[in-house]
């Protein structure tokens, strides 16, 4: 029977690891540009993070401080089974606080406390094209990136406009990078593409299927495409948290009963929770020692 | 008062438990043993070694059990271990004509050199249910003497005659490509587009192939030959500076002989698809051949309109690891994309009801 070796550090081999690494600095180099990358099988599947996951083995070390989120919230089963990977093949130390954290790996969200200077985040990117919606063909997107034809872009949002009387894309909201390249920000809500802006943080992006690697380096223009006469927005909502009463932040909602009863929290779940700490409470919320 | 789900971690363990339970099913029936899957599901194991590319049957065995028969999954599992070790090289390619073969067949020649071979095949079976085998009467070990008899490649034996065009002539220098270690780039070369179907999907590639054959991109095949045996694979050491031989596998390959009137490059001739996998695979690899030769129009110049022709399409969805992940990814939560969406249909609604009011009030 084969014996299965010791696996090294953060699970991935040296060699590996620097062919990632390069990649990224080649992204880091070309803020919005798609590195291919020689993409490696994981033990988790396509579509469950392997891109991120790729990237976050390929720049941790061991006295980072591993945070993972999906959704916002850092127990949710594939952000638990993450971190419990990194845990495991890397021994770091892991944290659901977002200012501890000096690596961030994100699924559909960026969270609500600024990032700072040294902290990256690294986004799970299921398709990293964002013409592929417009262009299902490599060869052509490739071409179109190159020459910066982005001109079927900005027909599908104006077409969204003469249609809908608005842009209908609320998350995966094309962005431009540094004036240059139409980037996919991944899934993350439209909500969250005013973060990606001049962020001190480093961004990385890994498609681990689609075999490609971007990134914005820190303080960079991220612009999410808009018009002059229909400007870019973001979703607001109506109601506050119930559990801690913040406004301003992305809410999910939470069906309660059958006859449509609803509430609002906070899809940042260390948010919620910090600002629970400090004595917020929203309009269904206990106060933080009466719940203990 | 509602509480936001916690507890994602126990929930994993308690899921992981269960699933241990319920592979090993009544522990009053005894366990599976490797050797008895590698012997009397072979097939099920050759699949798993040819999709998941790596040639080990006791792994293959390890991984079937461990996947309780999905053979996605098996393959998934022999994919993770394998991407793990180490490189030393690339070998030789292997020498199919002096395969060590158990089934040969060619359905353009009624005879030829070698003499047609049936071997282990379900091709004139009546598929009747026969609980007969599971009856412990164990049928006398059938073996056959090694024919002495060289059987040279229908291909070959065409190609003499200059009927069909000849093995595509590569510079020996020029590395091997390797789709496990560079992102594919499109167009591709052949070895790494033959690559891509070796590890493809048996399933999509069928289906695709049968398209070939229903006038999607008809090509006129005939089966030059399918060989199934074992094959030696040499590795040349540099510090020996001659190749040293490192095994036996079992193979099957599959040529596949079409039809070619010809066009601007080429002149009329017979063409050719290519097949070869891991192991007893016949479907596998006269599927693979069938849409290896529907792909080469680019090269031949023919005319793009079938699916099957359509290398990026074909390649970028043929492996069943990157495409199950992908499918499956949707039931992992989707809730603040799906709140955006809401959110936006919500207003729409609202705006279509206000503006349906305001007309109706004119």
């Amino acid at each position: 029977m084969t014996t299965v070796a010791q696996y090294n550090f953060a699970y991935l081999d040296e060699q590996t690891k620097r062919m990632i690494r390069r990649a990224i600095l080649k992204a880091v180099a070309v803020p919005g540009y798609q590195v291919p990358f020689s993409s490696r099988e994981m033990p988790m599947p396509y579509g469950w993070g392997t891109g991120g996951v790729q990237v976050t083995a390929s720049i941790i070390g061991p006295s980072d401080v591993l945070k993972v989120i999906d959704q916002g919230a850092d127990d949710t089963t594939n952000a638990v089974s993450i971190r419990a990977f990194f845990a495991k093949v890397a021994q770091v130390e892991t944290t659901t606080r977002t200012a501890e954290a000096t690596i961030i790996q994100t699924r559909h969200r960026i969270p609500e406390k600024p990032l700072g200077k040294g902290q990256i985040l690294v986004y799970q990117v299921p398709i990293p094209e964002p013409l592929r919606y417009l262009e299902p063909r490599e060869t052509e997107t490739r071409k179109m990136h190159a020459l910066e034809e982005y001109g079927l872009m900005h027909v599908k949002l104006y077409e969204d406009i003469a249609r809908h009387g608005r842009i209908a894309t609320t998350f995966a909201y094309p962005v431009k990078v540094e004036g240059r390249y139409v980037m996919d920000p991944s899934p993350t809500p439209k909500f969250d593409n005013p973060k990606m802006h001049m962020s001190a943080a480093l961004q990385l992006f890994g498609a681990g299927r689609e075999h490609r690697i971007y990134a914005v380096p820190p303080h960079t223009e991220v612009a999410s495409l808009d018009f002059e006469d229909h400007p870019f927005t973001i979703q607001h909502f109506p109601e506050p948290c119930a559990l801690c009463g913040a406004r301003e932040v992305y809410l999910d909602e939470v069906i309660l009963d059958d006859h449509g009863g609803h509430m609002f929290v906070c899809s940042d779940t260390d948010h919620c929770e910090d600002r629970r700490g400090a004595g917020h409470v929203g309009p269904l919320g206990v106060a933080q020692e009466a719940a203990e | 008062m509602y509480v936001a789900v916690k507890g994602g971690e126990a929930a994993i363990a308690n899921a992981h438990a269960l699933l241990a339970d319920r592979r090993r099913g009544d522990r009053s029936v005894p366990g599976l043993r490797l050797d008895q899957i590698v012997q009397q599901m072979g097939l099920a194991v050759d699949r798993t070694m040819g999709e998941g590319s790596l040639y080990d049957t006791e792994l293959a065995a390890l991984a079937l059990v461990q996947a309780r028969g999905d053979l996605i999954e098996a393959i998934f599992l022999v994919r993770a271990f394998r991407t793990t070790l180490p490189r030393f090289g690339y070998s030789n390619p292997v020498r199919t004509e002096a395969m060590l073969i158990e089934r040969r067949i060619s359905a353009t020649f009624k005879d030829l050199p070698g003499g047609q071979m049936l071997g282990p095949t379900f091709d004139y079976t009546h598929r009747l249910l026969d609980a007969g085998i599971l009856d412990d009467a164990v049928p006398a070990p059938v073996t056959r003497p090694a024919e002495d008899a060289a059987a040279p490649r229908v291909t070959d034996l065409l190609g003499r005659q200059g009927l069909i065009e000849p093995d595509g002539e590569t510079d020996p220098d020029r590395p091997v490509g390797d789709l496990t270690r560079e992102p594919l780039d499109f167009p591709l070369d052949r070895d790494l587009r033959l690559q891509a179907l070796a590890r493809g999907d048996e399933g999509f590639l069928l289906a695709l192939a049968y398209s070939t054959q229903r006038g999607y991109g008809r090509n006129h095949p005939f089966v030059g030959e399918i060989r199934i045996g074992e094959v030696e694979v040499e590795f040349d050491v540099p510090e020996l500076g001659f190749a040293v031989n490192l095994g036996r596998i079992r193979v099957t390959e599959c040529q596949m002989v079409n039809q070619f009137k010809g066009s601007a490059k080429v002149p009329p001739q017979f063409t050719r698809g290519y097949g070869l996998v891991f192991g007893q695979a016949e479907r596998k690899a006269m599927a693979m051949s069938l849409v290896d030769r529907a792909l080469r129009a680019r090269e031949l110049g023919e005319d793009i309109v079938a699916p099957a022709q359509d290398e990026e399409f074909v390649i970028s969805h043929s492996d069943n690891v990157q495409a199950t992940g992908f499918v499956e990814h949707l039931k992992l939560p989707h809730y603040v994309d799906f709140q955006a969406d809401l959110d936006l249909i919500r207003r729409m609604r609202a705006e279509h009801d206000a503006a349906a009011l305001k007309e109706a009030a004119e």
